[in-house]
């Protein structure tokens, strides 16, 4: 009798343990989801356990994109804190921009002149327009409809070019200040805008013709990552999410901020919860966005562009901003849903602490409950549904 | 799929290869760039440049505020007192170095709003590379314009004053 090889004495004992078990041959599989995988809207990684192409278990991990801003804006000053704002949900920059300098006019106790706030708002519907295009050309590239990808840029690439108009940057134009905004409209921008406006309302058409009835996007997205209202509401979801699950909460009309009173859209709902919902609820968004920024152009009133003391429109070191001691809380309805910015004041130059609500955390912490039950493919579909910026969740 | 359904799927997807069949015939609307460039909108924010003084002086007064504002911290500036013999600058002090680095510059343009003798601007220059670190800190000699008037920037419309054409 020659020695028993280890390794083969294992192999019996499993084939053991395979023979008697009731699920014969199974196990389940770990596969990482990201970070560096293209439909993960940046750098979040999901570990999912997979049975087959069943997802058992889903478990998020975030950080990788951690840049430490909201410690950061602790040594800057008020102005300065403003471009890195900017570069935390990079798709929706002058969103992000509104919020902190609401929240900052609010410890001022100041408010941006009619001009100024009109033009934010106008700002503000353009850049979720195009933040809703980069969601919809990259959701649709997910699922293999690579020319809507291309479409989609094109209109996101105009309303840069708006930006870039405006202030000179393309991505984060950091236009936006305390008490106003930097610099009056160009000459000839309404126009621009008007004109593409024009362009915009055909090929948003477009979009709908080539999806919203597309049976193949429909079979996709419809039953795809289901959430309850009760579920949104659990996992603090906002935005297009809650809207897709039926609950009208938008804060531009619960929680009015700036002019947005002064102007009028409709709150979109659907009902079904799920990825076509949310599908839908985004389309209608960007068209209610153009209605408000037609009104804008139509009421557009003269005069300053930003509060008239210059120890607050100017970035000016010396002189200073030093901003009397208290606390605020302003939220705002970015592209992603409700977004908070918390600005303490300890009565100095810089803020003691900023602190940012981020749907998009709200929206990778309900990632699980999107995923687990579902089949792989659909992963994509719900991680995509939601619509993450990752720069958002690591601030 | 009853009947409806696949005659309504099938109207979808040809309405939808439609628009694609369309966009066929469509101008491109991208541009070759390096053969075509493109002329930013007069407010971009791109390459620094110092401006010059109609006689050739030099603007830049070394007040350091472009340096103390930066978020980013991208801008040295070293200033020294005017020679007796040869005034560079219209005050008593004027900038000895003066380096931006562009690796760390983010564009924002605040040097550009806090200058109080509109001597810093951000042209319309976006091509900005570089194979090593060491020269992409452009020093005073590379930043100060080759002649008054050549970084083609207005200062009424930087300071905000005009309303500037698009």
């Amino acid at each position: 009798m020659h020695p028993v090889n280890r390794q083969q004495l294992d192999l019996s004992l499993d084939l053991e343990r395979i023979n008697s078990d009731p699920h014969q041959g199974t196990e389940t599989m770990i596969l990482n989801l990201g970070p560096q995988h293209p439909s993960t809207h940046g750098v979040l990684r999901v570990v999912l356990e997979l049975d087959g192409e069943r997802i058992v278990h889903a478990e998020p991990h975030i950080g990788y994109l951690h840049t430490g801003i909201e410690k950061e804006c602790e040594y800057r000053t008020y102005h300065q804190v403003v471009p890195l704002i900017d570069r935390m949900d990079y798709l929706s920059s002058l969103n992000e921009e509104m919020g902190y300098v609401l929240a900052a006019e609010k410890l001022l106790g100041i408010e941006a002149p009619k001009r100024a706030q009109y033009i934010r708002v106008m700002m503000c519907e353009l850049s979720r327009i195009a933040s809703h295009m980069v969601w919809l050309g990259t959701a649709a590239l997910e699922l293999n409809v690579s020319s809507v990808f291309m479409y989609c840029f094109r209109d996101r690439e105009y309303v840069l070019d708006l930006f870039e108009m405006v202030a000179g940057a393309r991505m984060f134009p950091r236009y936006f200040r305390i008490g106003g905004v930097m610099r009056d409209l160009p000459r000839g921008f309404e126009d621009a805008v008007k004109k593409f406006i024009d362009e915009f309302r055909p090929h948003w058409k477009e979009y709908h013709d080539l999806l919203t009835k597309n049976p193949i996007w429909r079979m996709r997205l419809e039953g795809t990552a289901v959430l309850t209202k009760e579920q949104c509401f659990a996992y603090a979801l906002t935005g297009p999410v809650l809207r897709g699950s039926g609950v009208a909460y938008d804060v531009r009309k619960a929680f009015p901020y700036s002019a947005y009173p002064d102007f009028e859209f409709e709150v979109t709902t659907q009902t079904a919860g799920d990825a076509y919902a949310r599908y839908l609820v985004r389309m209608a968004e960007m068209e209610q966005s153009l209605r408000i920024v037609e009104q804008v152009l139509e009421k557009l009133p003269a005069g300053p562009v930003i509060v008239d003391d210059r120890r607050i429109s100017k970035p000016h070191p010396h002189r200073g901003l030093f901003v009397p001691p208290g606390e605020s809380y302003v939220t705002i309805e970015s592209p992603r849903g409700e977004k908070g910015y918390w600005v303490v004041s300890d009565g100095s130059n810089k803020p003691l602490r900023v602190r940012m609500r981020a749907p998009s955390f709200a929206s990778t912490q309900a990632m699980p409950v999107l995923i687990e039950g579902g089949y792989i493919a659909d992963a994509v579909v719900a991680i995509a549904s939601v619509d993450p910026v990752l720069g958002d969740v690591d601030r | 799929m009853s009947v409806r359904n696949a005659v309504e799927g099938l109207s979808a997807l040809i309405k939808g290869m439609s628009v694609t069949f369309r966009y066929l015939f469509e101008k491109p609307v991208t541009i070759e760039y390096p053969e075509i460039k493109r002329k930013p909108p007069s407010m971009f924010r791109g390459r620094h440049y110092l401006r010059l003084w109609e006689d050739g002086m030099e603007r830049c007064i070394g007040c350091h505020l472009c340096e103390i504002v930066c978020p980013a911290q991208a801008i040295y500036v070293k200033d020294a007192p005017n020679p007796k013999d040869k005034k560079i600058s219209k005050t008593p002090s004027y900038s000895v170095e003066f380096q931006i680095n562009m690796l760390r510059c983010i564009f924002v343009g605040d040097c550009e709003e806090v200058c109080p003798v509109d001597c810093i601007v951000l042209s319309d220059e976006y091509e900005l590379s570089g194979y090593t670190r060491e020269e992409m800190i452009y020093t005073k000699d590379m930043l100060t314009e080759k002649h008054p008037g050549a970084s083609g920037r207005d200062p009424m419309v930087k300071r905000g004053e005009a309303r500037m054409d698009s």
